[in-house]
């Protein structure tokens, strides 16, 4: 094939095959040098270590793990510690945000005061910061757990978390009682424990986002014109009803992708609970990239998993934000 | 003759309408809900607010002395570990006797950035005023300029801290990565279907994982990825991860702004025989940009924030040189918080003083926009 200087299509494709030249060049170069480097140091590489025992415990896991476990157990409790956070994180960041973001747009002056103060505050610090001070806040300056402050028998908080009284099933009638929590010998017994590295994680990263929803939420409603509300009120429809069938459905055209953003942040944010030790995705990797020696494959999982936890909520946020985007013909 | 017209002078505003009785009726309690939430919020201040001063001002230790502050443990702030410990956390590990050095390196990076931010110094020689400042920040830190000596003892990059470290990494990765950005938004929207395909993938793969990984990649990987024998300072492997993550999310802000410019604009050059490069430099890039600025801002002020995060792969920037100058010292290890605080107190008033002046400079683009 004749190269065509003075044609568009002929440099488009010159420049095409230069460029991807050398991307590939930079990436073999960077591969070999690995290669040479693993083997100079003796570094095994592949992801058989997966099948191996762990060796190391996990402080909190949602399935049933001890340190026998292979790898990819240990791997798997990571991600659900991961999820867990991000999951809970998301849904309380929603809802005060929204609360948040409603009060700034308030007519009430002590609100939007208020309001204002908290997203600016919360939003200028970075989250590393204000997860570790929750964290020594958590652990340092609440009450013992001989003496932890409660509601009546059902809630306690203390140093070692925040105990919660849940429903559980029973053999007898009525087949549901309330699994009460108890301080008995130092340790929680009953109920459902949430460690205080999991409450510092998801209260960090919920009033961190909840900052950043609230100006997203501010902007959605900030984008309705006001002859709308005034048209819906000429209609005589209550402030309820103004609010929920005309101002929303065209506020949420505005707000649903951004708010993706948020929730993708937030996801990625929960990483940082590895500073206060929060046995999250990369709290693990770290732990068997510093065991195994293997930084390739561990780093790579923590990619590909955050990645894919990534696409997923965009996929999630995409299909509701086709619902509420703008009908057209 | 008719007599000349005596406008009737205007009636004073009913007087229910001023002042700050009514300023209150309007604001505070102008409906039920109005005011059973404005009593709800003042309830709740009243509750909090004196806790906290108590706590912070009235039972507080300025002195700084660590037997005091144990007696007023729980009960009041203890403000002497900030006077006790400040130079360790703004400058780190930086030998003790030359700290003037990152002093002034740090007020000269400030400088030129309080300048960059003046619309009248926006000119051509900001760019070398630019390099000159780097080459006086790397000289004062290190001792040396491009391998010559200054006179200075040299002072290794692993024990530069604090604010020092924190703006210049702020900086480097914010001035590298915009340029890139720039190139990766053209390349996104670029008509060959390769070169649209790489950028698209580095976009969306660095989009989708988190900075410490990022961070650990550059730290753990990095030293494998180069030639054998080759290990690249600490410094540098951070400060290329953090621009490849920052630039990432610059051109998905850079390329929203190259979409608002109609097509009109791109056929109106290639009609005065512009070039590509001609056309973007002077004709789409101007525009594309001035519509992104609060963008571009925000963006800036998350890269400050993440700098933080530098603190895991231990470099002590300003919140790594806290935790080394607190949890070193037994005495004053109790009192994190009010460290923690006072680091808080100085990235708060860098992230919200560029927030502000993102404002300003929206204002200052939209002038064009208003009639």
């Amino acid at each position: 094939m004749k190269l065509n200087w003075r044609s568009q299509t002929g440099r488009a494709r010159l420049y095409q095959v230069l460029a991807v030249g050398l991307v590939a060049l930079l990436v073999g170069w960077l591969v070999n040098n690995t290669l040479v480097n693993m083997e100079a140091r003796g570094i095994q590489s592949g992801f058989d270590f997966l099948f191996q025992s762990a060796g190391f415990f996990i402080g909190e896991s949602p399935i049933p793990y001890d340190s026998d476990n292979p790898y990819w157990m240990a791997f798997l409790v990571g991600l659900l510690n991961t999820v867990r956070v991000a999951v809970v994180g998301i849904v309380l960041c929603t809802l005060l945000g929204t609360l948040i973001g409603i009060g700034r747009v308030s007519n009430n002056a002590l609100a939007r005061g208020l309001c204002t103060a908290y997203t600016e505050a919360f939003r200028n610090v970075p989250v590393l910061l204000q997860l570790l001070m929750w964290y020594i806040l958590m652990v340092e300056w609440m009450p013992d757990p001989e003496t932890p402050a409660h509601l009546g028998e059902w809630v306690y908080f203390s140093k070692m978390g925040l105990q919660l009284a849940i429903p559980t099933l029973t053999d007898q009638a009525p087949f549901l009682a309330w699994s009460l929590p108890k301080w008995v010998e130092g340790e929680w017994q009953g109920g459902l424990t949430l460690t205080p590295e999991f409450f510092a994680t998801t209260l960090g990263l919920t009033l961190y986002t909840a900052a950043f929803v609230a100006e997203v939420v501010r902007g959605g409603i900030q984008s309705v014109s006001r002859g709308q509300r005034e048209a819906a009120m000429s209609l005589s429809l209550s402030t309820w009803q103004t609010t929920r069938l005309v101002i929303l459905p065209q506020a949420m055209r505005v707000i649903v992708p951004p708010l993706t953003n948020q929730y993708l942040n937030l996801t990625k944010n929960s990483s940082l609970a590895v500073a206060i030790g929060y046995p999250d995705l990369v709290n693990i990797a770290t732990t068997s990239l510093n065991q195994t020696g293997r930084a390739v494959e561990c780093i790579a999982v923590i990619m590909a998993v955050y990645l894919f936890l990534s696409l997923l909520t965009s996929a999630i946020m995409n299909a509701y934000n086709r619902k509420v985007a703008i009908q057209e013909r | 003759m008719s007599a000349p017209f005596v406008p009737i002078p205007p009636r004073p505003a009913p007087r229910g309408s001023q002042g700050w009785m009514a300023w209150m009726r309007q604001q505070l309690f102008g409906s039920p809900v109005d005011s059973a939430i404005t009593v709800l919020l003042l309830a709740a201040l009243m509750m909090f607010l004196p806790q906290f001063l108590d706590w912070a001002w009235l039972q507080a230790v300025f002195a700084r002395n660590a037997d005091q502050c144990q007696a007023a443990r729980g009960l009041g702030a203890c403000w002497g570990v900030v006077g006790e410990k400040y130079r360790l956390i703004i400058f780190g590990r930086y030998p003790f006797d030359e700290q003037w050095r990152p002093l002034v390196a740090t007020l000269v990076m400030l400088a030129m950035l309080v300048i960059s931010c003046i619309r009248y110094c926006w000119s051509k020689h900001l760019i070398t005023a630019w390099v000159l400042t780097l080459l006086v920040f790397f000289g004062l830190m290190s001792g040396s300029v491009l391998g010559i000596s200054l006179g200075l003892t040299p002072v290794a990059s692993d024990q530069w801290g604090g604010l020092p470290l924190t703006l210049m990494l702020a900086t480097l990765s914010i001035v590298m990565a915009f340029p890139l950005a720039i190139l990766i938004a053209l390349g996104r929207r670029s008509p060959m279907p390769a070169i649209r395909t790489l950028c698209i993938t580095f976009v969306e793969l660095v989009r989708g994982v988190p900075l410490i990984s990022v961070l650990f990649m550059a730290s753990f990987m990095f030293p494998l990825l180069m030639p054998s024998g080759t290990n690249p300072d600490v410094l540098l492997r951070v400060i290329v991860g953090i621009t490849l993550f920052a630039a990432a999310y610059l051109a998905e802000i850079v390329r929203g702004g190259l979409q608002a410019i109609p097509q009109g604009q791109y056929e109106a050059a290639a009609t005065l025989g512009l070039s590509y490069w001609q056309t973007q430099i002077r004709v789409i890039l101007p525009q594309a940009l001035a519509h992104v600025v609060p963008g571009i801002m925000n963006n800036f002020i998350a890269i400050f924030k993440d700098t933080s995060l530098v603190s895991i792969v231990s470099l002590y920037e300003l919140s790594g040189s806290m935790k080394l100058a607190i949890e070193g010292d037994a005495n004053w290890r109790p009192f994190k918080i009010e460290a923690y605080l006072f680091i808080t107190l100085i990235y708060f008033v860098f992230c919200f003083a560029m927030s502000r002046y993102s404002l300003w400079v929206e204002r200052q683009l939209a002038r064009g926009h208003a009639r």
